[in-house]
């Protein structure tokens, strides 16, 4: 399968891999995918009191398509609102990364994981709340 | 002719179970009939008809002499797919009427012996497709009651693609003789590396390939035991080349190359399996150095030049990328084009995951030592940096128990 | 060995650029076009650029291309591939068919599936009025050849086709002795398939192909990795498909110079042959400029091709692909030659590589055998 240069680029390079606190009442995780399908990433987002993203790590196992998708979207991430990030979409990201077809799965699941990490910060800070 | 040493291929060519270079020696055999005999073989009017007709019955006294068969039971084919194809559909449908419409095969064979027999079945034939043990070996036992009285015909791999396992094809053909079954056997990853004793093995067709070998893609044979003497009905025909059996005209220069291929495997088998061998333990060996490594099929009963193992936590393809300096495969080339894991490895009872991070080395001719200590040092850097990056390994790290986490449907 | 090579419609030499463009797959670049890493795709992209050869060489998109080992696994493909979905109706194959389209046509009969031959006429030409009569009966598949491989007599294939396609019966052709001596239009014979083969046109062996019309449903002949988008398993021949589409560019090249040097060779030829009293099979009809198919009374064929070769001439004795057969020409027999000149058939086909020199030495040659042979023959008397 021949990989775009921005695919191969962040695969060699991944930008913000690890992990943030997950205790910390500011910080987001979604955890998407499964083993058996071969793909599972991990996205952290740390949102400050503004609602601007300040921070965002991945962990992912997958393939290239996949790990350089999550990694494209950490460094979208940050700076936007909670609300900006929920509006990325995958065809965004498959554009960006010049995906075949047969990896536009990857562009989904970061899309999902986005989506995941942000109803996440949205639970802690509802659940913050209503205390 | 561009030469092969190691300065000329940029990657370690690690994939010898998908393909074999051409030896040079063979490539060299095979040129002359490319350029000045050029004739069609089935040409009975002059010497470059007749030079061609010779050079492929010198061929194949050499394919029929590795594995100890008459020349005259040995048929030329396109590859062991069109092999496979013919020697399944061929006595399927010759022996359907005397002995029934029941065939046996194992889950864990080739597609073209897979997709052959599914072919059969949509025709109204009936199959079993016997699970392996989880070593990747048949139980004879299971074998034995897989039998039916309706059965027709057994094809079993002598050594698997993928995982390299041999399987005891005499002890399996002495049942089927016992019962009257036809016996195939795919040999296709077989010649060269294992003995074949067609004479004394109750074996009544076997597929071969060149390309496996160091010959040329293009072409394979299939042998057709003549005692006892096996039918096979026709799938392709024409001008009845082969004695009616496969017709078609043949590529010379190809036979001649599968025959020289198979000369020199015949003469140099023992000594190169044995150089194999010590670079397949030192490859082994420094591999188990990794953290959750799991061997794929059982180490014993194995060609020397399979090795396919899992890297727990890693996924297979992003793994493929990371080691660029070598080429290998993640799972069998035929099926890599799609994204399912492996189905020899799920076979086997793999899980999902650990089929997902399967890479088969394969070793051959060319490989050295040095070959295998840059490999195993660029998997053990790649494969420490993909684990950084995994969500997995983070939490096997964690202690968590990945088979008990929930995960999301997708 | 013969000096002079006259055969050329059984096989003919690979070309240089063929050879060139082969090597490096044969040794440096062995991969398995279907693996991912960097060898596989080097082979895979030599197979598709050879792809994109091939159909411009027949006039035809790339995707259209199914690579086979041969013409004959390309006829089989055609024929049982059409046919294997369709338990009833009929095959129509004309008498002149190579067996490799008339025996798999036989082969699928059944109780409700008939193949039946269309007549040709003493010209070797496909007889209309017949196929208008077959057509009658519902029918599933045509295959009619382009080109003759015996006679050279090509075939009206655009009007068999639009005959054929009216009564909503597919149609094959088998293009093998056509590329590369006439232009070949996938799309203007408006066939449903057609077969090419490689080294009919200074190609390797080892390499055909079927030409598809994507809407056609055709089941596979060979089952497994799902090679060709399914169509045909088997790990790709890459160093013979490299070779077949450089040929194919290279046939394309050199048609209008192939066309006029055998034509040349042929009349030379023919002007020597009609001068012996030669019986010239197809003579009234179309023909490919390279091929004479001809006899003499009372002098039996291979005695003479026999004779022939030993003065240095590599000649057919009619079709090379009937292995062992001694049985005269199908060909000639359908075209109503009676069976005794039919004996005597000789085939002399023409490449570029051929000069009038040798022409001339043949027709002395030929000469004196059959002043020989004729005081042999008692018949003549």
């Amino acid at each position: 399968m021949a990989y775009s240069d921005k695919v191969l680029d962040h695969y060699e390079n991944p930008r913000n891999v690890g992990s943030l606190d997950k205790n910390d009442p500011n910080v987001g995780t979604g955890m998407v995918g499964a083993p058996a399908c071969g793909d599972v990433m991990k996205l952290m987002i740390k949102v400050n009191d503004n609602g601007i993203i300040e921070d965002a790590k991945f962990k992912t196992y997958g393939c290239g398509s996949a790990i350089a998708s999550s990694s494209l979207v950490t460094e979208w991430l940050k700076g936007k609102t909670v609300d900006e990030a929920y509006a990325i979409k995958n065809s965004a990201i498959a554009e960006e990364l010049a995906l075949p077809p047969v990896k536009i799965h990857c562009s989904v699941l970061a899309e999902d994981a986005i989506k995941a990490a942000v109803a996440d910060i949205k639970a802690k800070q509802s659940a913050r709340a209503t205390v | 002719m561009a030469n092969m040493n190691q300065t000329d291929r940029p990657p370690i060519y690690l994939d010898y179970s998908a393909t074999t270079p051409v030896d040079i020696r063979v490539a060299e055999k095979m040129i002359p009939y490319l350029t000045e005999h050029y004739g069609n073989p089935a040409s009975r009017s002059h010497p470059y008809g007749w030079t061609a007709e010779k050079a492929v019955e010198n061929a194949r006294e050499e394919v029929a002499k590795l594995v100890n068969a008459d020349p005259r039971e040995i048929v030329w084919t396109s590859g062991a797919t069109e092999s496979n194809n013919l020697a399944i559909k061929g006595a399927a449908n010759f022996y359907a009427s005397t002995k029934g419409k029941h065939i046996i095969t194992i889950a864990t064979e080739h597609k073209a012996v897979i997709d052959a027999v599914r072919e059969l079945e949509r025709q109204g034939f009936t199959a079993t497709y016997l699970e392996p043990e989880p070593d990747g070996l048949v139980d004879l036992a299971k074998f034995k009651a897989a039998i039916q009285p309706d059965t027709v015909l057994a094809s079993v791999m002598l050594v698997n693609n993928e995982i390299g396992v041999i399987q005891d094809i005499e002890a399996i053909g002495n049942i089927c003789r016992e019962a009257g079954v036809i016996f195939h056997v795919d040999a296709a990853q077989a010649t060269g590396k294992v003995k074949i004793d067609l004479a004394n093995l109750p074996v009544d067709l076997m597929s071969f390939s060149a390309h496996k070998t160091y010959g040329p893609k293009g072409i394979g044979a299939l042998y057709v035991c003549r005692k006892p003497r096996i039918r096979i009905e026709a799938q392709m025909h024409g001008g009845g080349h082969e004695r009616g059996m496969r017709s078609g005209t043949l590529a010379t220069h190809q036979i001649v190359g599968m025959g020289e291929a198979f000369r020199i495997a015949h003469e140099e088998m023992a000594s190169e399996n044995e150089r194999i061998r010590m670079l397949r333990d030192r490859l082994l060996t420094g591999l188990q150095d990794i953290e959750e490594t799991y061997v794929n099929g059982d180490l014993a009963h194995r060609i020397p030049h399979n090795l396919n193992i899992s890297f727990n936590y890693v996924e297979g393809e992003s793994l493929i990328m990371a080691v660029k300096g070598i080429a290998v495969s993640s799972g069998s080339a035929c099926t890599s084009a799609s994204l399912e894991p492996s189905y020899v490895l799920r076979a086997l009872g793999r899980s999902d995951e650990l089929a997902h991070s399967s890479i088969r080395f394969s070793i051959g001719r060319f490989t050295t030592v040095a070959d295998v200590d840059y490999t195993v040092e660029l998997m053990k850097s790649k494969i420490e940096k993909l684990r950084e990056l995994s969500p997995l390994w983070e939490m096997f790290k964690d202690g968590i128990d990945i088979s008990k986490v929930q995960w999301a449907a997708h | 060995m013969a000096n002079a090579y006259f055969d050329h419609n059984s096989t003919t030499a690979l070309k240089t650029d063929v050879l060139e463009a082969m090597l490096p797959f044969m040794a440096s670049q062995h991969g398995n076009a279907t693996s991912r890493h960097s060898f596989g795709r080097t082979a895979r992209a030599a197979v598709e650029h050879a792809r994109e050869q091939v159909a411009n060489a027949v006039g035809a998109y790339a995707n259209q291309i199914v690579f086979t080992a041969s013409g004959t696994e390309a006829n089989n493909f055609a024929v049982r591939g059409i046919c294997s979905n369709l338990d009833k109706g009929q095959i129509l194959t004309s008498a002149i068919e190579h067996p490799c389209v008339s025996r798999p046509a036989l082969a699928i009969q059944s109780s409700s599936v008939q193949a039946k031959n269309i007549h040709v006429d003493s010209d070797c030409n496909i007889n209309l009025a017949h196929l208008q009569k077959l057509l009658l009966t519902p029918t599933n598949l045509v295959s009619a050849m382009l080109v003759n491989n015996e006679t050279g007599v090509i075939q009206d294939i655009t009007k068999v086709a639009e005959m054929a396609r009216e009564r909503k019966a597919y149609v094959h052709t088998d293009a093998v002795q056509a590329l590369g001596k006439i232009p070949v239009n996938f799309f203007a014979l408006g066939v449903h398939a057609m077969t090419v083969s490689s080294h009919k046109i200074g190609g390797p062996l080892g390499a055909g192909a079927l030409v598809l019309d994507k809407r056609i449903d055709i089941q596979p002949l060979l089952y497994g990795g799902g090679q060709e988008r399914g169509l045909r398993s088997g790990t790709e021949n890459v160093a013979a498909i490299v070779g077949f589409g450089v040929a194919c560019d290279l046939a394309t090249k050199n048609l209008s110079a192939f066309d006029v040097h055998t034509a040349n060779l042929r009349d030379h030829l023919e002007i020597g042959l009609a001068k012996l009293n030669a019986v010239i099979f197809g003579y009234n009809g179309l023909r490919v400029a390279n091929t004479s198919f001809f006899s003499f009374k009372y002098i039996e064929g291979e005695t003479l091709v026999t004779a022939l070769d030993k003065a240095g001439f590599a000649v057919a004795s009619g079709s090379a692909c009937s292995s062992d057969s001694t049985d005269p020409s199908h060909v000639l027999l359908a075209m109503g030659v009676p069976e005794d000149l039919a004996r005597g058939a000789v085939r002399v086909s023409f490449g570029l590589s051929n000069t009038v020199q040798e022409v001339e030495h043949f027709l002395l040659a030929l000469k004196q055998e059959l002043t020989r042979l004729r005081n042999l023959t008692a018949v003549m008397a």
